[in-house]
């Protein structure tokens, strides 16, 4: 198979696994919690790979496992114990454990980890690492990749009730004795774990792109989470396969078009649903009175 | 002919297409103190909001005779304890300074003067000695009671208070009764969203009953009867009294 | 001895952080610190086609670029928070991410299709390269530095109103929603100033790390102020001192780690003293 096909491959089945755990994400406005967790699992990565040698695997996702809940609870104890405000918390802890992986990038320096791979992904790059599956010279980064999707679909299909039930309502979820804290974490562990798995392809930046935009815009179709997630898997894939080829054709960043793609459906549904629903907001909106 | 102190004609307010003001005509003469009550959700914020321009709505509002813009500086405010971060790096006496800012204006500071209205202002409602206590280290009662000291400093004409004694003891309860009482004898009109039907009749001189239309507003002994309790509460009882200890018991 | 070019650096970046520092500490208790990092990530944008239409390095083009995108990108986001049922979380990672991306698209397209854009020239916008200042840096930073106190000593008792009760403020009559956008403008010219040191992932970690330092050790604004200045600068000093001797770590990130130093030293030290 040629390369472009590979990477559309590495790029459809990151973007799917990604816009799966985005879903519940966005619906719980956890978003920001989904790009702290991206920028936080960068040290989580240079260890590993000063550690095992190698960029990316399965040691990388059961790191990014722990780090992506750590920051979710180091955010929470930031604003609980010293009473800064939420989302400045946030930004304490990931900015704080981006900045450590970039120095410890540097100081990876010389050996043959590439900083603009890890913060920015080298798609271009991926399928050329190969290894062989029952005789066919598979890229390496599918290896994790595949699984991860499969597990990331496999555990919204047995537990959809619970996120289902979480993901609209979690008061009303604890009171069906459902423990909604758990599946939280879980959910969080499963984001990070997706984004080290998916990183290779998009980048630790770029990631967030794939994780709320491609939601966000099926949620503007629908409200319905069983018709929110494979719609956003549609969104999220086709701005994969779409900014892969066109960054192909124009000769640039791959994860950088992907995004831009996802970008640019996000603003023609809102166009094209302002159109439709524009009447009836314009109503509403109009209103300040010409006394005031 | 001295106007109304508030004037509202044909007020409507919408949030996201959702009607929370139906149609509200009402006017006030002044200087009393006019309860206004409502169940929850009935719009009572969303009432004092609309009047001062906090929310987009259409239909008239005059204050003093005045468009809302023009009188700002005769007008004290108590928000809902809850709409401000009670963390901010404020200390009680800054809040009650607050109160003086809308008379310097751009630039100025406040000076010495200032400081003596907003001390004074605290000495009324009983916070003497906590000017420099963080507002998040005060009790519920107490922080209710810095606005109070705040919406004093801004020595104003018409004031309009949004549930001051909600979660407050009895005792910064008859403190702020009687501040109320000093405000209407000295001739100012304070509108106060309340929820104790307990103390409206007996502290009130007027009432508005609100629940997103308005059911009736007016001197006390005229408008506040059982049927009108009952159509602003959706008929839940059926006398007086058993509105008053209904109310007594949800609080 | 200080050799010249490192006192220069040193000076530049304490400027900054003094600038940073109380402009920050007002976006954080205005709850703009995210909004900051969505807004240092859409300049990337602009910056690139800046350096596309001037051709070569001009600090001061690309920064004003920097400048365009990165409100472009605010402006989108209050468009998307405002009109649309997006929720502002969602909105600060789509602003951010989507610019990101476009930017990164144009750098990498300025890469491979033309043979000025060298590579160093815009990568180092994305780290920071603290030890490239100049002394015409240092002297925009100082006049930023002077800019930053002025407004505040001017407009000090209506900031304080507007992030504490802008309900109050609006029926006290002060038009909030105006100086609402000053701040904003004053956080976007710091960020902008702020990429050529630490660079368009981090820059925002300076407007919200001194601030929350600053905020362990006073509940009282006007000394929020000054002490988040004054830590700022000395994270900016101490960080660039310390990069110095690390040339393989990006400057930025270790000013970073620096003022990520001095939180949790003041966390543990208001615990310990305070309880
Ligand atoms: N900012 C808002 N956006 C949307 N709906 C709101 C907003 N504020 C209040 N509401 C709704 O408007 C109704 C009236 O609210 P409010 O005026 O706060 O009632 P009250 O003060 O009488 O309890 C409620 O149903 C509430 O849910
Ligand atoms: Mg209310």
């Amino acid at each position: 198979m040629g390369l472009t096909v590979w990477t559309i491959v590495i790029g459809t089945t990151a973007a799917a696994a990604c816009s799966l755990v985005g879903c519940y994400l966005v619906l719980r406005r956890l978003s920001l919690l989904g790009d702290a967790i991206s920028h936080a699992v960068l040290p989580g990565l240079v260890a590993a790979f000063l550690i095992t040698g190698r960029v990316g695997g399965w040691p990388a996702v059961l790191g990014a496992l722990i780090v992506g809940v750590l920051t979710s609870v180091l955010a929470d104890i930031v604003h609980r114990r010293t009473g800064v405000p939420e989302d400045a918390g946030l930004g304490v802890v990931f900015t704080s454990l981006f900045a450590l992986g970039v120095v410890l990038l540097g100081l990876a320096d010389g050996t043959d980890l590439d900083p603009g791979c890890v913060l920015y992904g080298l798609i271009e790059l991926a399928p050329l690492d190969t290894a062989p599956v029952f005789g066919l010279e598979v890229p390496r980064t599918l290896l994790t990749l595949v699984p991860v999707l499969l597990i990331t679909i496999g555990l919204f299909v047995l537990f959809w009730k619970e996120v289902q039930l979480t993901a609209f309502d979690p008061a009303h979820a604890v009171a069906a004795g459902i423990h909604a804290g758990l599946i939280h974490h879980a959910v969080l562990a499963l984001t990070a774990g997706v984004i080290v798995a998916s990183f290779e392809a998009v980048g630790s930046i770029l990631v967030v792109a794939m994780l709320v935009v491609p939601p966000v815009t099926a949620g503007l179709i629908t409200r319905r989470l069983h018709h929110l997630m494979p719609m956003a898997v549609f969104f999220a894939t086709t701005a994969a396969t779409g900014g892969t080829l066109l960054a192909t054709w124009w000769n640039t960043s791959v994860a950088g078009m992907m995004a831009v793609v996802a970008g640019v459906q996000l603003g023609c549904l809102l166009a094209v649903s302002s159109v439709i629903l524009g009447e009836r907001q314009s109503r509403g909106e109009r209103g300040v009175s010409p006394g005031r | 002919m001295v106007p109304p102190v508030l004037e509202v004609d044909d007020l409507n307010t919408t949030y996201q297409r959702r009607v929370v003001l139906d149609a509200i005509d009402l006017s006030v003469d002044g200087p009393a103190l006019v309860a206004i009550v409502g169940p929850n959700g009935a719009g009572k914020s969303t009432f004092l909001k609309s009047i001062l321009g906090l929310v987009p709505c259409t239909g008239s509002v005059r204050v003093l005779g005045q468009p809302i813009d023009s009188v700002r500086r005769r007008i004290g405010y108590v928000p809902q304890r809850e709409s401000v971060d009670w963390d901010f790096p404020v200390s009680v006496g800054d809040v009650a300074l607050m109160g003086t800012y809308g008379r310097l204006g751009w630039f100025r500071r406040p000076g010495a003067a200032e400081r003596r209205v907003a001390q004074e202002c605290l000495s009324r409602v009983g916070l003497d000695g906590l000017e420099d206590r963080q507002i998040g280290r005060l009790s519920g009662g107490q922080q209710q009671r810095t606005f109070l000291a705040r919406a004093l400093a801004q020595q104003a004409d018409v004031y309009f208070m949004d549930e001051p004694m909600a979660g407050v003891d009895a005792s910064t309860q008859a403190v702020i009764f009687d501040l109320l009482d000093e405000l209407r004898d000295a001739g100012k009109t304070v509108f106060v969203v309340h929820h104790d039907l307990r103390t409206v009749a007996s502290r009130f001189d007027r009432v508005v009953m609100l629940n997103r239309r308005l059911i009736a507003a007016g001197p006390m002994a005229e408008v506040f009867t059982t049927e009108n309790l009952q159509q602003t509460y959706d008929s839940q009882f059926v006398t007086l009294d058993e509105a008053i200890a209904c109310s007594a018991t949800t609080r | 001895m200080l050799r010249y070019n490192t006192l220069i650096v040193l000076l530049g970046v304490g400027l900054l952080g003094a600038a940073a520092g109380p402009i920050g500490a007002l976006a954080v208790l205005r709850r703009r610190a995210l909004v900051g990092d969505a807004l240092a990530h859409a300049t990337l944008p602009g910056l690139c086609l800046a350096f596309l239409i001037i051709g070569e390095r001009s600090m001061p083009a690309l920064l004003l670029g920097a400048l365009a995108s990165g409100l472009l990108g605010v402006t989108v986001l209050a468009l998307l928070s405002r009109y649309t049922r997006i929720k502002e979380d969602a909105a600060i990672a789509i602003v951010l991410s989507v610019f990101f991306g476009a930017g990164l698209v144009l750098s990498r397209w300025i890469q491979n299709h033309t043979t000025t854009g060298s590579k160093a020239g815009l990568d180092s916008y994305i780290l920071g390269k603290t030890a490239g200042l100049l002394l015409d840096d240092v002297l925009l930073l100082a006049g930023l530095a002077v800019l930053v106190l002025v407004v505040l000593l001017a407009l000090y008792k209506e900031f304080q109103l507007l992030i504490f009760d802008r309900d109050f403020a609006r029926v006290q009559g002060w038009p909030v929603a105006r100086l609402d956008l000053l701040l904003l403008g004053l956080i976007a010219v710091l960020v902008v100033i702020g990429l050529p040191a630490v660079g368009v992932i981090l820059v925002a970690s300076l407007l919200i790390l001194p601030a929350v330092a600053a905020r362990m050790w006073t509940d009282r604004l006007h000394r929020l102020l000054v002490l988040s200045g004054l830590i700022g600068a000395l994270t900016g000093v101490v960080g660039a001192a310390l990069s110095a001797s690390l040339p393989r770590a990006p400057a930025g990130a270790v000013i970073v780690l620096v003022a990520m130093a001095f939180f949790v030293v003041s966390a543990v030290a208001r615990r310990l003293l305070w309880g």
